[in-house]
């Protein structure tokens, strides 16, 4: 593994795991039980990773740094899937059916949707970098 | 363990998930450079809600990792740090977003479905044998 590149993904998951650790700790878990703070993370996440490429400066260095940093450290630590698979089976054992099978179709569904509209937002930016 | 103390293993362990997760990404990237799928982001999801599963079941009451003390630490470090870090939920959705625009509309459902399933597949195995610690 190249060091500089890992440092910069170690930062991005760092401070990406903070970030969810503090949402965490700042949103309640609704009486339903539905799983509110993952779910605002994930969608969030996906927004962000889908606008952070469509922004990208052309392929270059400095385009590459900023992918490892804030895409594969900030994002993919802040979002998480495990999170989701585990609450979806702890929901479902505890018999909260229906929130068991919309939590993880709203998330799954909404995620590919934040995406795109990050993208499409991004796109519409205007461009640094002479592209 | 302290509060502030805790917090920065936890952020340590995800720094060092995330740092796992691309090293899977670019394992597999050179070993099958032709690869269309992310497959990748789906072994990476997979096997951190296995563990994730794993700590929760063993979290359960009765397990050796319920309550208060040193199980909640060794929970919240593997768990919200390590598989929090190391699995991803933003690429799976950008992934899925990419393969309905240069693959089909069905390779990328059937991408998400297969990681939904899979995952909570994984999950669920995990806490039946942390259960059964």
């Amino acid at each position: 593994m190249p060091v500089r590149p890992a440092l910069l993904v170690a930062a991005g998951g760092a401070a990406g795991t903070a970030a969810r650790w503090g949402v965490a700790a700042l949103v309640p878990v609704p009486a339903s039980g539905w799983p509110l703070a993952t779910t605002l993370v994930n969608l969030a996440g996906a927004f962000l990773l889908g606008a952070l490429l469509a922004a990208l400066p052309r392929p270059g260095p400095a385009a590459e740094r900023a992918r490892l940093l804030l895409g594969t450290g900030f994002c993919g630590a802040f979002t998480t899937y495990s999170a989701l698979a585990v609450e979806v089976d702890l929901l479902l054992r505890e018999g909260a059916t229906a929130v068991a099978v919309l939590y993880p179709l709203l998330s799954v569904v909404g995620g590919v949707g934040c995406a795109a509209a990050g993208a499409a937002l991004a796109g519409r930016l205007p461009r640094r970098g002479g592209r | 363990m302290s509060g502030v103390l805790l917090f920065a293993v936890v952020c340590a362990a995800g720094a060092l998930g995330a740092l796992a997760r691309w090293g899977v990404d670019l394992a597999l990237r050179r070993r099958f450079p032709a690869a269309r799928l992310p497959w990748a982001t789906l072994l990476v999801n997979t096997t951190g809600s296995a563990l994730l599963g794993l700590l929760a079941g063993a979290a359960l009451p009765g397990g050796p990792l319920a309550g208060a003390g040193v199980g909640e630490a060794l929970h919240a470090v593997l768990g919200t740090g390590f598989c929090g870090g190391y699995t991803t939920f933003s690429t799976a959705s950008v992934e899925v977003l990419r393969l309905g625009r240069e693959h089909t509309t069905r390779t990328a459902a059937g991408y998400a479905a297969a990681t939904l399933l899979l995952t909570a597949g994984a999950a669920a195995a995990g806490i039946g044998a942390g259960a059964a610690l």
